[in-house]
């Protein structure tokens, strides 16, 4: 508990921090998002200042010194009031992003705790047949399997196993024929829906956590205590789970909280590829629409919830290696 | 200090994984330099049927607004390496900077750079990139390659630091310091050669990484559709719905080379780990 709040400054430093700069860069680049809109419209005719002024209200450019406009902004993100949505006029753009979270929260939370697992269980199952067969084919297929781009690798499983064979759906989270709402066959439809998108992720993450387990077992496995264990005459898999693993895992977990950005990075060019409704493919719409509130505030979101879920794993590692709670 | 340097391209060498790396990388280069020489067309012709396919004429088939694959192919390399090596360079020299500032002074600027460091390691690069890249109003491959260095550099930044964290307090580097050296001196004659290998390591790390996000941001049509590369390739190709009407080369032969060129980039940084680490050397 001592260590949580020891912790909890830096987060709140930190998620100053990304909400500032959520903040300024917009403010940094030349012209403003209602000059962009207002552009827009300018080209089907004139724009009378009431126009004018109701776009920028729209828009959310409060009007003042950017003192007095960043204790507005300030005061709008603590009521939850991030303004409203230019592409879904007039939902507000809090409500519009409500609907995609739970959709990549179920997506990415699944499959990235799925690569996690499969791929440290087969990192030490490399590390610990290091220089067979079986080592050189994950390391390198690995490697080369962590360089296909997220959005390419989706683009190749959703040619294959959605177009060519026809097993699943090729677009969207759920089939039109159903309605969104708690019973089965909806569960059912979201699945199908979200088998290939889970896989994409899947696959391209699970390289990354077998080269670092790998790594970090290598290092482990020459250690003292795994040796006399060994010695001792321990069975093989006690050795390599119960004495090499579980040491191995610390620095992964760390990454863990690292690869995290990553992960959600390579999710939204998968879900722009699969047309899913979370929140990457909602980010991709608001920029190819131009829609300034709705994409400043999902990269709030977005940047908020890396910042969160890394605290969580934070704390996690201290749980786990009493030696960082010192 | 070239010595140490003919020293690493030994040991690089004598690594197999990555002398294959290096041996692709080379390739790739070599394609780039002379893609005039090799294409059979000009890749912005668009004088060909649309949507052919592969023939011997078009060994990849023509894109939908009639130019030859191969030649766009052959041509794109320039891009993706002009902008990998090039946003590898800038994320690496914003690194070095940083983390050896960071690492060597003590104070306000110490703490400062740190949490700027780990802000930025901690934000999401996509979403950055993608904000940023919607906010800049020139779109071309020079934004692109601004866009992917100031999001790439944060975790070379953290590594570097560490080390010269660690080297500064080497007796070598106090007998310098008491030698009455400047501290430019000190950093750039004692630190910085001792940190070759992670230099090495985080400027191929960082290239990986541009590369594979200029790809994205010109899949997503972030970038200028006009210009040649592979990420345009991919993004004019799920335009035209390349794959729905059987042209799939026109997916796959982009992606592979963008797949090939990251992994070559991080088959040397294996070579690169292995000299930093004899546990992880081959045998």
């Amino acid at each position: 508990m001592r260590y949580a709040l020891r912790r909890l400054p830096v987060l709140v430093v930190t998620l100053w921090a990304a909400i500032t700069l959520n903040f300024v860069l917009p403010r940094m680049m030349p012209g403003t998002p209602a000059d962009a809109a207002l552009g827009k419209i300018a080209g089907q005719g004139p724009v009378t200042a009431s126009q004018r002024r109701a776009i920028e209200v729209m828009l959310g450019v409060p009007h003042g010194s950017l003192l007095s406009q960043y204790w507005q902004y300030l005061k709008a993100i603590a009521e939850g009031n991030f303004g409203i949505s230019y592409t879904y006029f007039p939902e507000p753009v809090s409500k519009v992003i409500g609907a995609a979270l739970p959709w990549t929260l179920a997506l990415v939370g699944t499959s990235t705790v799925l690569a996690f697992t499969t791929g440290a269980l087969l990192g030490v199952l490399a590390a610990w047949r290091r220089g067979s067969r079986l080592d050189s084919v994950a390391t390198v297929g690995c490697t080369f399997m962590t360089a296909f781009p997220y959005f390419w690798t989706a683009l190749l499983l959703l040619y294959a196993l959605g177009f060519v064979l026809g097993w699943f759906p090729i677009r969207g989270g759920y089939s039109s024929s159903v309605s969104p709402g708690w019973d089965w066959t909806f569960a059912a439809s979201a699945l199908r829906h979200s088998v290939l998108p889970a896989f994409t992720i899947l696959i391209s993450g699970l390289g990354g956590w077998l080269l670092g387990m790998r790594n970090n077992m290598m290092g482990v496995l020459g250690e003292d205590y795994v040796t006399f264990a060994e010695a001792n005459g321990l069975p093989a898999r006690t050795v390599a789970l119960r004495y090499a693993a579980r040491n191995a895992v610390l620095p992964s977990a760390t990454a863990f909280g690292m690869a995290l950005g990553m992960v959600v990075g390579g999710s939204l060019l998968t879900e722009v590829v699969f047309g899913y409704p979370g929140i990457g493919y909602l980010l991709y719409n608001a920029v190819v629409n131009e829609d300034y509130p709705l994409m400043q505030a999902l990269f709030l979101v977005i940047t908020v919830s890396v910042l969160l879920a890394n605290f969580v794993v934070d704390l996690l590692y201290g749980f786990l290696d009493p030696r960082v709670r010192r | 200090m070239w010595r140490t340097g003919r020293k690493l391209v030994g040991t690089l060498w004598a690594d197999r994984k990555a002398r294959a790396g290096a041996s692709i990388l080379a390739l790739f280069v070599l394609v780039a330099v002379l893609a005039p020489v090799l294409s059979p067309y000009s890749p912005t012709a668009t004088s060909f049927a649309r949507s052919a396919p592969a023939s011997w004429s078009h060994p990849l088939g023509t894109t939908g607004s009639g130019q030859d694959a191969l030649s766009q192919l052959l041509f794109g390399t320039r891009v993706s390496l002009l902008v990998g090596f090039g946003a590898g360079l800038a994320a690496t020299s914003l690194a070095m900077l940083v983390g050896v500032v960071a690492g060597y002074v003590r104070g306000p600027l110490e703490v400062v750079l740190g949490f700027l460091t780990n802000l930025f390691l901690v934000i999401p690069g996509v979403p950055l990139m993608i904000v940023l890249a919607a906010y800049l109003p020139s779109r071309g491959v020079g934004t692109v390659l601004v866009v992917v260095s100031v999001t790439g550099w944060a975790w070379g930044a953290r590594v570097l630091r560490a080390q010269t964290t660690t080297l500064a307090s080497r007796e070598f580097v106090a007998a310098a310091r008491m030698a009455g050296e400047g501290t430019w001196r000190i950093v750039w004659h004692e630190i910085v050669p001792n940190m070759v290998s992670l230099l090495a390591a985080s400027f191929f790390a960082a290239s990986t990484a541009a590369v594979l996000a200029e790809a994205a941001l010109e899949f997503l049509g972030l970038g200028n559709p006009a210009t040649i590369s592979w990420g345009t390739m991919l993004f004019w190709a799920e335009n035209s719905n390349a794959l729905l009407t059987g042209q799939w080369a026109l997916l796959v032969a982009p992606g592979l080379c963008i797949a090939l060129l990251a992994s070559a980039m991080s088959l040397v940084n294996f070579g690169i780990d292995a000299i930093g680490n004899p546990k992880l050397r081959e045998r």
